[in-house]
């Protein structure tokens, strides 16, 4: 695809504006796209709505106070397949499962604008369903564990203990 | 199976035999991905070449696929991989792809699994009908079967765990195509389309943009894949779907007590410019097919079936057209050989009635 700017270079940049009450797509290459940082300036993309970074429009409330240093966060970095945040505003689409994680901040009220909700209730991969109960089951045990421990009950957390170690011992490595 | 039999049968979602009137076909699809591997967009070539060759021999050996067949997208021409697209098995974007992507199929084409296309795994299932439950259970079982062989990434928050933020969760997509002329003519189609964006669903052109459809044809689906379990959603729009029929039918009803000449006009003209036509564009040719569905539903236009209408819907695509001449078209040679092609396929169909 072709700069729309320069009609030059090849177009790596694709962004999805907002302009008043209309939604038009445009494709730049990186130089323009640098250029016309300015030039973009009143116009929204969607992934800025929907991450909460627009600032333009609305002021946070309770004005007044300078605006949080972006850098740091534009540089943060999924660690296993090195996704920057960059990346991930520019395509919409995340690098690997690991940077769920890796940008949770951004994510959690993108998720929410997208489905109005914060946790997957629907299937259960079979394999999965086995740690996750284990994993509840363990939560539970620890938590009996302490409570024997600070109530001196040494038997019981004994017998506790060892159930601990039987269901760590069975997890999936 | 070879490419050259595909082209030997109907495709999978015009195949007869269901009441296809306004629901046209019903479409399951679920985005996986696998544990530990970067997502097909940001891993390279390599990497996903390891995973279509690690994942192609798997998925031909599963029970649910069998008979099946498979394509690497490097093997393909680019026309061949237009024919896979216009007949639903891949995605527009998959057909851009070449090295690391593939296809596997079952034969009748009515379940095809995309390797390393937005994510590493997208199952899908066409079927003509309202056919959602029965399609979400063989999707179903064929998920459990992938997933006993290989490791899904998978959240027991997020769910499933898709490159796009707007899939995550159960990774479903269901949608129903439908056939609704009615409500078009009757200018009702956005206030509709509103109020299913307002619960949720999307209502998509299937050929075009938004309700500017060619050939009256759209796509209802579900946004939401986050929060809500599988069953939910395909029963939603299940229900969404009948009351939809439901209005179509009305507006049909209504389109003939109130303006039956100008109905009876619409249908006759698409018919007269179909069997005289010798240039028709791709959307001139839909809208007017979509005209003689119409026609056909209501018991105005005689003597043509509508599984013959439906198979000149797909055979008027630009790939299948070309695939027909046996060489690449030029626009305005295909309007030509569009417009020859759907003459003489309707003067045979009137011919035998
Ligand atoms: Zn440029
Ligand atoms: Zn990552």
């Amino acid at each position: 695809m072709q700069c729309e700017m320069c009609k030059e270079r090849e177009a790596t940049v694709h962004l999805t504006q907002v302009v008043g009450s209309e939604v038009k797509k445009v494709n730049l290459c990186e130089g323009c796209a640098a250029k016309s940082g300015l030039d973009i300036k009143g116009t929204i993309s969607i992934t800025d709505l929907l991450m909460g970074l627009s600032g333009g429009g609305k002021a946070p409330a309770g004005g007044g106070k300078p605006p949080r240093e972006e850098a740091p966060e534009a540089e943060r970095t999924c660690p296993r397949c090195h996704m920057r945040r960059a990346d991930f505003r520019k395509t919409s689409r995340l690098g690997c499962a690991d940077c769920y994680a890796a940008f949770a901040p951004e994510l959690a009220p993108m998720l929410h604008n997208m489905h109005r909700a914060h946790q997957h209730t629907g299937k259960i991969p079979a394999r999965e369903s086995q740690s996750i109960q284990a994993s509840a089951e363990l939560a539970a045990l620890q938590k009996a564990l302490e409570k024997a421990i600070a109530e001196e009950q040494f038997e019981e957390a004994a017998r506790l203990r060892d159930r601990i170690a039987a269901l760590r011992g069975k997890e999936p490595a | 199976m070879i490419f050259a039999d595909l082209l030997q049968q109907p495709c999978a979602w015009l195949a007869p035999g269901a009441d296809t009137g306004i629901v046209v076909s019903s479409r399951i699809r679920l985005a996986r991905n696998l544990k530990g591997a970067a997502f097909p967009g940001w891993a390279g070539e390599e990497e996903c070449e390891r995973v279509w060759q690690h994942l192609r021999p798997v998925l031909l050996g599963l029970k649910t696929l069998t008979p099946a067949f498979a394509f690497g997208m490097a093997e393909l021409e680019e026309f061949e991989r237009m024919i896979l697209f216009e007949r639903h098995l891949i995605s527009g974007e998959m057909a851009q792809r070449g090295r690391g992507s593939g296809l596997v199929a079952t034969q009748d084409e009515t379940i095809s699994v995309m390797v390393n296309e937005e994510d590493h795994l997208r199952l899908q299932s066409l079927t003509p009908g309202l056919t959602l439950q029965a399609i979400w259970q063989r999707m179903n079982t064929l998920d459990d079967e992938i997933e006993a062989r290989v490791r899904y990434a998978f959240s027991p928050r997020l769910g499933y765990l898709t490159a796009c933020p707007t899939n995550v969760g159960t990774g479903l997509r269901a949608s129903v195509m439908l056939h609704l002329p009615g409500l078009a003519l009757m200018n009702e189609l956005n206030p509709v389309a509103k109020g299913l964006t307002k619960i949720g669903l999307a209502v998509r052109g299937l050929w075009g943009e938004g309700t500017e459809a060619a050939g009256n044809m759209f796509q209802i689906s579900n946004q939401i894949t986050l929060g809500d379990r599988e069953e939910n959603i395909v029963r939603t729009i299940e229900q969404i779907v009948l009351e939809l029929v439901n209005h179509e039918k009305n507006a049909r009803v209504r389109l003939l007590e109130k303006r039956e000449i100008v109905l009876r006009d619409h249908v006759g003209r698409a018919l007269g410019i179909l069997s005289h036509a010798h240039l028709l564009s791709s959307k001139e040719a839909l809208d007017l097919l979509s005209g003689l569905r119409l026609g056909i539903d209501l018991g105005i236009l005689r003597g043509v079936d509508r599984p013959a209408v439906d198979r000149l819907l797909l055979l008027s695509q630009p790939a299948h057209l070309q695939q027909r001449e046996g060489k690449l078209l030029k626009p305005r040679d295909r309007d030509r050989v569009r417009a020859d092609l759907i003459r003489t396929q309707l003067a045979e169909a009137r011919g035998q009635a």
